[in-house]
C-alpha cells in the first residue's frame, strides 16, 4: 500500500493502477484515498465488511461512479476512456443478464455492446461458453438455469470481450461447492492466461485459495495489503490463538480472562500465545482459580483471524 | 450500438407472452367492443359549429343570419377565423364546402340568391330559393340540430316576412281581405316592422318548442364521407389504438426499471453503450413496436370492419410513425421519472386514462364542451386521432397532415430530451 502518485511509465504497463481514489456520497465518505496496483496475471483480493467501500472502488474502476479525487488508470488510460473500457471486464454481484434470452443470445448481446461482431463475436461466444462449461446449455433461457449456471453465465458475460483486467464482485454467492470449484477453475484459467483480476468476496477461504495478494478495506481506506502470509505475520507475528470455553458465571469468567491478557468473544475466551507450551500454564491457572474447562483448542491465525482482528467483530449492518 | 439493443428487446418481447397479449390481443378486443357498441351511436346535444354563407344579402336573409347568430346552441361562422388582425373574407359556397371537408365545421348553410323573395313556403318549395345544407357525415347530430334551429329562427326572427307571406297565401287561396281588414293588417305590420327595425325582438329567448320544421326548404347534401361504410370504425381504430399504444409504450419503457434493478443497466453502461445510445435504441424499438401495433390494429379494422386501409397507405404510415414516436417518447419519460415498476404502472394508467378520455380516445371530442375540446389539444391522443381522421375520413392528402405530424414529432423530441435528462440518475453516481 502506498500513497505516492503512480509513476506514469510504470502505470502505462500496469493493468490497473489506482492512486488516492476518493468518493463521497453527501456527508458519507465511501472511499478515502485508496491506492492499489494490480499486475498482469495477478489476482488481488479486495476484502472488507459490508459498507467498507469495496463496491464503490469497483464501480469507480468501471466508470459507474465518478470519483471526487484520485486517479484510476488501466494500462495507462483513464478509467472512463474507451481504451480502458475495452480492457476492463466486470462481473457484478447481481445476476445482470437477460432472463428471457438464451445463454448464447446473452453473450451475443453483451459482446455486441462491447463492439464485437461477425466471426470475432462468434469465436468469443464459443470460447466463453466453453470457459463457463455452458456449451450444452447454449440454447437454454438464462432465467431457467440453475443458480450455479447463472453465476457462470454472469461471469462469461463479463469477459465476452476478452478483457485483460477483470473485476469480480462476489461471483460465488449462493452456489453449491461443485459450481464454486468450477468457478475457481475458470478464474485460475484466466489468471494463467495473464489476466489481472480484482476479486471481492466475504469467503476468506476463497481469498486464501485464489488471491496472490489481499487488500483489506474498511471505512473507505486500505488497512492492510500483502500476501496472505504477510498479512498474518504483520497481524500476529508468530503467535497462535488459544480458544477456550469455561462453565460458570460469565462475569467471573470474563474477569479472569481479561486478567490473563485475553478477551471474551461471544462465549469463547481468546488468548494470543507465542509458544504452545503457554497453554499448560493458562489451563493450570484456570483450574487453580476454580474455572471448569469445557473445551480448548489451539489455532494458527489465518486470513479470517486477520480480517476480524483488523475490522473487529461488531456487526456493521 | 442501436441494432443490438433492438434485437435484444425484440427477443425479450417474444419470450414474454403476457406482454405480447397486452400489446396486440387486448387492444383488438377492446377496439372490437367499442366499435361494435358505439359504431352507430348518435345521441347527444352538443353546441354545433355552423358556417353560414349569405349569397342573397336580402332583408330576409340578413334577418335569418342575425337570428342564427343569436342562437346560443350554435357557433355561427360567416368567415374563417384568423389570428391576425386583418379580417378574412366571408365564406363563399365553395370555401364553405372546402371548410366542411377540412373539418373546420360539421355543417354549412348556403342561403342562395333569391331566397328573400320566397323565404318561407307553406307548400312546395320555390325553385332556387331552398337553403343548401352541406354536412360531414361523421357527425350526424349536427345537421339535425342545425336544421331544427333554422326552422325555429325562421319562425322567430322574421315575423314581418312571415306575416307578409301569410297575407300573400291568404290572397292566393281565399281571395283576399276586405279593405278594412287590409288596413288593420297594414297598421299592425308597420308596428311590427318598427319593433323589428329597433332590434327589440328577442328571438334567442324564445322557446325551442316552436321549432317545428318545414317552413324553410332545405336541401341537405353530404360532402364528406358520403361513400364511407362504417363512419365511426376508423375513428375508433385510431382512438383505441393510440390509447393502447400509450399503455404498451409505458410498459415497454419500464424494462429500463427492470434492468436498473437487476444490475443489467449498470453492466450495459460499463460497455461501449452510452446512456444516449441506449435510450435512442429503446426509443427506436418502442417506436417500431407501437407502429407494428397500429398496423395490426388497422389490418384488423380492414379485415373485419372494412376500413379502407390500402387506399390510405401513405397517410397511415406518416400518421402511424409520428404517433408511434410521440407515444414511445411518452413511455420513456414515464419510465425515467418512476423508480419502481409499481409506480410506473399506477402513474401511467392514471395519466393514460385521463389523456384518453380528454383526448377523444373514448368519445369523439366534438361531443365534448369547448373547454374540454381545447384541453384535449394537450394530449397525444387528440392530435393523433385528428390526423387519422384526416386520412381515413376526409381523404385529405399527406401534405394536409403537417400540423398533426409537427406536433406529434415535436412532442416526441421534447419528451425524449426530458427523459434523457432525467435518466442521468442512472448514468453515474
Amino acid at each position: 500500500m502506498g500513497s505516492a502518485p503512480a509513476v506514469p511509465a510504470l502505470a502505462a504497463t500496469l493493468p490497473l493502477a489506482i492512486d488516492a481514489l476518493a468518493k463521497r456520497f453527501g456527508t458519507l465518505t465511501a472511499v478515502a484515498g485508496v491506492s492499489l496496483e494490480v499486475r498482469a496475471g495477478e489476482c488481488l483480493g479486495l476484502l472488507g465488511p459490508n459498507g467498507a467501500g469495496k463496491s464503490t472502488v469497483i464501480r469507480a474502476i468501471v466508470g459507474r461512479v465518478i470519483p471526487d479525487g484520485g486517479r484510476i488508470s488501466v494500462f495507462g488510460a483513464a478509467a472512463d476512456t474507451a481504451q480502458a473500457r475495452a480492457a476492463l471486464g466486470w462481473v457484478p454481484q447481481e445476476l445482470a443478464v437477460y432472463p428471457r434470452l438464451t445463454c448464447k443470445e446473452n453473450l451475443v448481446a453483451f459482446g455486441s455492446y462491447h463492439g464485437l461482431s461477425g466471426s470475432k463475436l462468434a469465436e468469443s461466444v464459443a470460447w466463453c461458453l466453453e470457459w463457463a462449461a455452458l456449451q450444452d446449455r447454449a440454447g437454454d433461457l438464462a432465467g431457467k438455469l440453475s443458480g450455479g449456471m447463472k453465476r457462470r453465465l454472469n461471469m462469461a458475460a463479463g469477459i465476452i470481450h476478452r478483457p485483460r483486467v477483470v473485476l469480480m464482485d462476489e461471483p460465488t454467492v449462493g452456489v453449491d461447492p461443485q459450481s464454486r470449484n468450477r468457478i475457481f477453475e475458470m478464474i485460475e484459467a484466466l489468471r494463467a492466461a495473464g489476466t489481472a483480476i480484482v476479486y471481492t468476496t466475504h469467503y476468506m477461504e476463497e481469498a486464501e485459495r485464489l488471491c496472490d495478494r489481499v487488500a483489506i478495506i474498511d471505512h473507505g481506506r486500505i488497512i492492510a495489503l500483502g500476501t496472505n502470509r504477510e498479512l498474518v505475520h504483520d497481524a500476529f507475528a508468530s503467535r497462535s490463538q488459544v480458544l477456550a470455553r469455561f462453565a460458570g458465571a460469565v462475569p467471573q469468567i470474563t474477569a479472569w480472562v481479561e486478567s490473563h491478557g485475553g478477551r471474551m468473544v461471544d462465549s469463547t475466551a481468546e488468548f494470543s500465545i507465542e509458544r504452545s507450551i503457554q497453554i499448560a500454564a493458562l489451563l493450570d491457572s484456570a483450574a487453580t482459580d476454580g474455572l471448569e474447562l469445557e473445551d480448548v483448542s489451539l489455532r494458527r491465525p489465518n486470513l479470517e483471524s486477520v480480517f476480524l482482528h483488523l475490522t473487529g467483530r461488531g456487526l456493521r449492518e | 450500438m442501436i441494432l443490438p439493443i433492438i434485437r435484444t428487446a425484440i427477443v425479450s418481447l417474444r419470450r414474454d407472452r403476457a406482454a405480447l397479449a397486452l400489446s396486440f390481443l387486448l387492444p383488438i378486443a377492446f377496439f372490437t367492443i367499442f366499435a361494435t357498441i358505439f359504431g352507430g351511436m348518435r345521441d347527444s346535444t352538443p353546441k354545433v359549429s355552423v358556417i353560414v354563407v349569405d349569397e342573397d344579402q336580402s332583408t330576409g336573409s340578413k334577418q335569418l343570419v342575425r337570428g342564427l347568430l343569436r342562437e346560443s346552441s350554435l357557433v355561427v361562422m360567416t368567415r374563417p377565423s384568423s389570428k391576425e388582425k386583418t379580417a378574412m373574407p366571408d365564406y363563399t359556397a365553395a370555401t364553405a364546402e372546402a371548410a366542411v371537408k377540412a373539418g373546420d365545421a360539421p355543417v354549412a348553410l348556403i342561403i342562395p340568391k333569391g331566397f328573400g323573395q320566397n323565404p318561407i313556403s307553406f307548400g312546395p318549395a320555390q325553385n332556387g330559393s331552398a337553403i343548401q345544407l352541406l354536412n360531414d357525415s361523421s357527425d350526424a347530430i349536427a345537421p339535425q340540430i342545425v336544421m331544427g334551429m333554422l326552422q325555429k329562427v325562421a319562425m322567430t326572427s322574421m315575423p314581418v316576412t312571415m306575416a307578409e307571406q301569410g297575407m300573400k297565401y291568404t290572397g292566393q287561396y281565399i281571395g283576399g281581405l276586405t279593405p278594412d281588414q287590409k288596413k288593420r293588417m297594414e297598421t299592425n305590420l308597420n308596428s311590427l316592422r318598427a319593433i323589428q327595425s329597433k332590434g327589440q325582438l328577442d328571438t334567442a329567448a324564445s322557446s325551442n318548442d316552436g321549432a317545428a320544421g318545414g317552413i324553410i326548404t332545405v336541401h341537405a347534401r353530404t360532402v364528406v364521407g358520403e361513400n364511407k361504410k362504417s363512419p365511426m370504425v376508423s375513428f375508433y381504430a385510431a382512438a383505441i389504438g393510440v390509447m393502447f399504444l400509450l399503455f404498451t409504450a409505458s410498459g415497454s419503457a419500464g424494462v429500463l426499471l427492470d434492468e436498473a434493478d437487476s444490475g443489467t443497466l449498470d453492466r450495459v453502461l460499463s460497455s461501449h453503450v452510452t446512456m444516449t445510445s441506449l435510450l435512442a435504441g429503446k426509443l427506436t424499438y418502442n417506436t417500431l413496436l407501437a407502429f407494428t401495433q397500429l398496423t395490426v390494429m388497422f389490418l384488423w379494422a380492414w379485415a373485419v370492419f372494412h376500413v379502407e386501409l390500402f387506399s390510405h397507405i401513405p397517410g397511415f404510415i406518416v400518421m402511424g410513425l409520428s404517433t408511434a414516436v410521440a407515444v414511445a417518447a411518452f413511455g420513456m419519460l414515464l419510465a425515467s421519472l418512476c423508480h419502481t415498476r409499481a409506480q410506473l404502472g399506477a402513474i401511467s394508467t392514471l395519466l393514460i386514462l385521463i389523456m384518453s378520455s380528454v383526448g377523444g380516445s373514448m368519445f369523439p371530442r366534438y361531443f365534448m364542451p369547448p373547454a374540454m375540446q381545447k384541453a384535449g389539444l394537450f394530449t397525444i391522443n387528440a392530435w393523433a386521432i385528428d390526423g387519422f381522421t384526416k386520412v381515413f375520413w376526409r381523404d385529405l392528402p399527406v401534405s394536409a397532415l403537417w400540423p398533426q405530424v409537427m406536433v406529434l414529432l415535436a412532442t416526441g423530441i421534447v419528451l425524449f430530451l426530458v427523459a434523457r435528462r432525467i435518466a442521468r440518475r442512472w448514468e453515474f453516481a
